[in-house]
């Protein structure tokens, strides 16, 4: 496919840091190939920025294949810019037409803090992880790969769940700021796998509590998330999640706190 | 500087086993009581943090990155090796061993390499077991790929995933721990010092990336798990962030720097398609299983539609030139063979610099979803970033520097010359020699990290008091932090109006150019004379706005490239004095037929580096010899 090349109008939220104030400051590139990704056309602008000695945008990047979940931008309204499946670091410029304007904002959360320009805190994430978003199973501890036989379609299902890439765009994107679909991607990744039915009922509940403490939002169906999700997470990931924890609420008890070790 | 491999003694295949026995414990009741700093997230660092905690060590965790979870391991794609020979193909340890050595060009050493084969069967497990969602047959077993430099399907995959899903699996495991309280994370936060006292690592200096502040760690050892040094070439699959820092700091406290010239060259990326390129993306290897690669066989050709070019005009050139590995031909040889195509003047795409990688006999053979269901997530990537369909047209790839094979000297315990600095992942050197196989640097992160330094760090923790904590109030601590702020007031302080960007990417010119897929005594010469001009500039010319204390991308990424500045030289250096042809590192004066010629004579050995004090000093070159009692000393054939 031929490049050609586009003249933007850019408007990019500034803000110093976490409990500055922020606002829009606008901007112009030109000559910008199609074949260029979003934030090479963002670097473009940063070289022009530094050249004039104002001070770079920040915006948060790392191995800008769509993989690492690290870039967060939302593009005229929508998370990642609103080509299906795609993350802002793949979007490329062919996606934009010459003369358009672009808004560009940080992901908008109360469980997300912008610390700067572009760039947002998600350790709400982690912490949720942190809560039960994993196999106890350490080291050593396993047998042999093949003494667990798991049906292809439940591997592919927890495949299917377990692309999410921890970005964050199904929060912004979500009216109320929920992290449900996060949280039931990974709760369905290790639940349609036999290795994580040991902790279901409490891995629900205990990473469900850790996404409300963390400042997310309740869930009211919008679907928001599955439009912006990136890896194309699907929705009904999150009715296995609602199922598991009505059961959870019900017939829920801690853990046994009585001691194992014998004398 | 003295280098003492320390492999243990005995046949090949009880060397790890006789030395796990020997190696000192320390009491799990003490093990709270020792302080572990690790500096980096990936599948060898977050693999070695989790783990040591599990054993009761009290860790401390550094990433760069705003998560653990984002660490550069997650962009492997195709696989993860393992002998567990569930094909019942003809697979064993000792097979993957062989082929290792054989593929690293003779330049690892047999004993580590030796070890890695025979935990790989345990990775695989262990990352079962933690739910990694590996891709299994209908019957729920798990299934298994074939990959380059061997003739049996041993790669275990997770889709196009695999690096992901692997991270993924040690990114949980280590919030596990940090929820448990056993590891302190400290993510948005780099490493910028080694301290040293009394000749032992005690600690590290870092800056907060979010304030700025600059502070500094204790620790019994530190482990540094810091990936590799790929992005010295500026374009390069690595992610952006990946640096040579932490490795480079070492190397300027007294670690050894071992056989920085090797770097690998991956056959299959995606093409430069202009200069506002910021990084180059990976095909992955896996996709040679079913695409076929070719070139015109006729220049006039080469700006035909592919579709245009009857199957008697195509030259499918790997196939030809190395029937009994076909297009599955190691990456070393692979790469050469498209740039022998191209300088021909049969390239395709843009300047020629271009082979086609197609899957049409794939598709017509096994239907487009069998292609899709394997390799989907490839192919949407390739399209997204060419605007071409590779369902319909083949794609166009070129090689590109990819992985490090060299990094810092470690004994077989992963220790440093530096006693209580470990090294582990692609940030060392040991296990791929002077190329690495596909599938095995995820295999290398988490061997190092679940299954050997969770022995070798006990073994040198238990002779050492834990009540031998240094001090971070002390001189040592102290000097190092000024040191660190007087170089962050430096790269402020420039008046110039160069970005680093415009810097870094001239560095990456020269590197390519000089010390690329093709290297000469006189083209190495221009890159030393070249960089020491460049890293002038840098310093005069340099323009970082904005604040030392405070969140400064421009700053964090002028720290990297200011150490790139100095390690392109030594990289060129190594190029230079090695001179013979071994896996990635291919000097024209030392061929026959095109293919790489080594010097055992001379060569067979690791080159370690030593610094010399400062930057302009000449470093000192001290040399590991290798021995091979088990694979015999051969020229490598895939014909």
């Amino acid at each position: 496919m031929s490049a050609h090349s586009l003249n933007l109008t850019l408007h990019v939220w500034r803000q110093k840091n976490k409990n500055a104030k922020g606002d829009f400051v606008t901007y112009k590139v030109k000559d910008v190939s199609t074949h260029a990704s979003f934030l090479e056309m963002l670097d473009i602008l940063n070289e022009q920025l530094i050249a004039k000695g104002e001070e770079p945008v920040a915006f948060d990047h790392d191995c800008r294949e769509g993989i690492c979940g690290m870039c967060s931008l939302m593009i005229n309204g929508r998370a990642h810019g609103g080509q299906r499946a795609t993350t802002v670091c793949q979007l490329h410029m062919r996606f934009f037409k010459d003369g358009d304007e672009i808004w560009i904002e940080p992901w908008r959360a109360t469980a997300f803090p912008v610390l700067k320009d572009l760039c947002v805190d998600r350790s709400a994430f982690d912490r949720i992880i942190s809560a039960g978003g994993f196999i106890t199973a350490n080291a050593g501890s396993a047998p042999d790969a093949n003494d667990i036989l798991v049906p292809k379609e439940s591997a592919d299902r927890a495949m299917d769940a377990a692309a999410c890439i921890g970005c964050g765009a199904c929060v912004a994107a979500c009216p109320n700021g929920s992290a449900m679909l996060f949280v039931a991607a990974k709760l369905a990744h290790l639940h349609n796998l036999p290795q994580g039915a040991p902790e279901q009922m409490h891995r629900t509940r205990s990473m469900i509590g850790a996404m409300d403490a963390a400042g997310f939002g309740a869930c009211s169906n919008h679907y928001e998330c599955e439009a912006a999700c990136p890896k194309e997470i699907p929705r009904d990931v999150m009715a296995l999640t609602n199922r598991d924890y009505a059961r959870t609420s019900f017939a829920h008890r801690e853990r046994s706190s009585k001691s194992d070790g014998g004398g | 500087m003295k280098l003492d491999a320390r492999i243990p003694n005995g046949p090949i295949e009880e060397k790890w086993s006789n030395a796990k026995f020997e190696m000192k414990l320390v009491n799990p009741a003490n093990k709270r009581k020792y302080k572990v700093i690790v500096v980096g997230s990936g599948l060898a660092g977050g693999a070695a943090a989790a783990t040591l905690a599990e054993l009761g060590y009290d860790v401390a965790c550094f990433c760069f990155q705003d998560s653990p979870r984002r660490a550069h391991s997650i962009a492997a794609q195709g696989g993860i090796n393992a002998a567990k020979n569930y094909q019942n193909d003809g697979d064993s340890v000792h097979r993957l061993f062989y082929d290792t050595v054989k593929g690293g060009d003779f330049r690892s050493r047999e004993a580590n390499v030796h070890r890695r084969a025979e935990v790989s069967v345990n990775i695989i497990d262990q990352c079962t077991a933690m739910g990694v969602p590996v891709a299994r047959e209908y019957g729920g077993t798990l299934a298994n790929r074939r990959f380059g430099g061997a003739q049996v399907s041993r790669t275990f995959y997770a889709r196009g995933q695999t690096g992901q899903q692997l991270l993924l699996g040690v990114y949980s495991a280590l919030q596990r721990q940090i929820g448990a309280g056993k590891v302190k994370m400290f993510s948005r936060t780099e490493m910028l010092d080694v301290v040293m006292d009394n000749g032992r690592a005690v600690g590290i200096v870092v800056r907060d990336l979010v304030t700025g502040t600059i502070s500094s760690h204790a620790a019994h050892a530190v482990i540094l798990a810091t990936g590799g040094y790929g992005n010295v070439f500026y374009l390069s699959p690595n992610a952006k962030g990946s640096n040579v820092t932490e490795t480079y700091r070492a190397y300027k406290r007294g670690a050894g720097f071992a056989n920085p010239c090797y770097t690998q060259i991956h056959p299959t990326c995606i093409p430069v398609s202009g200069d506002y390129q910021s990084k180059l993306t990976l095909m992955s290897e896996s996709l040679r299983n079913d695409g076929r690669v070719w070139v015109p066989k006729k220049k006039e050709d080469i700006a035909k539609h592919p579709d245009q070019i009857a199957e008697s005009d195509r030259d499918y050139y790997l196939e030809r030139k190395y029937p009994s590995f076909g297009n599955l031909a190691p990456r070393d040889i692979s790469s050469r063979a498209a740039k022998e195509q191209c300088d021909d003047g049969r390239g395709v795409g843009p300047g020629g610099r271009g082979v086609y990688l197609d899957f049409r006999d794939g598709i017509k053979r096994d239907g487009a979803d069998k292609i899709r269901e394997k390799y989907g997530n490839l192919f949407d990537m390739y399209e997204r970033i060419t605007g071409e369909d590779p369902y319909k047209v083949p794609m166009r790839i070129y090689p590109a520097v990819h992985y490090a094979m060299g990094g810092l000297w470690v004994d077989y315990q992963l220790q440093t010359t530096i006693p209580g600095l470990f090294c582990l992942g692609e940030a060392n050197f040991s296990d791929h020699g002077a190329n690495r196989l596909g599938a095995s640097a995820l295999m290398q992160g988490l061997a190092d990290g679940y299954f050997v330094i969770p022995y070798t760090l006990g073994n040198y923790l238990a002779g050492v008091p834990a009540t031998s904590l240094a001090d971070v109030n002390s001189a040592a601590f102290k000097t190092s932090e000024t040191e660190v702020r007087a170089r962050l007031d430096k790269l402020m302080s420039g008046t110039g109006k160069r970005s680093v960007e415009s810097l870094w990417k001239e560095l990456g010119h020269i590197m390519w150019e000089n010390c690329g897929m093709a290297r000469s005594k006189e083209s190495l010469e221009k890159a030393l004379a070249e960089i020491p001009r460049l890293r002038e500039e840098f310093w005069r010319d340099l323009s970082v706005i904005g604040e030392r204390d405070s969140f400064n991308q421009s700053l964090e990424k002028a720290g990297r490239v200011a150490d790139f500045m100095e390690f392109g030289e030594l990289l060129c250096r190594d190029a230079l004095i090695r001179e013979e042809s071994c896996g990635g590192h291919f000097r024209v004066e030392h061929q026959v037929e095109g293919e790489a010629k080594r010097d055992d004579e001379r060569f067979c050995h690791a080159a370690v580096w030593e610094y010399a004090g400062s930057a302009d000093a000449t470093p000192i070159r001290n040399v590991e010899p290798l021995v091979f009692e088990n694979v015999k000393l051969a020229t490598r054939s895939y014909k």
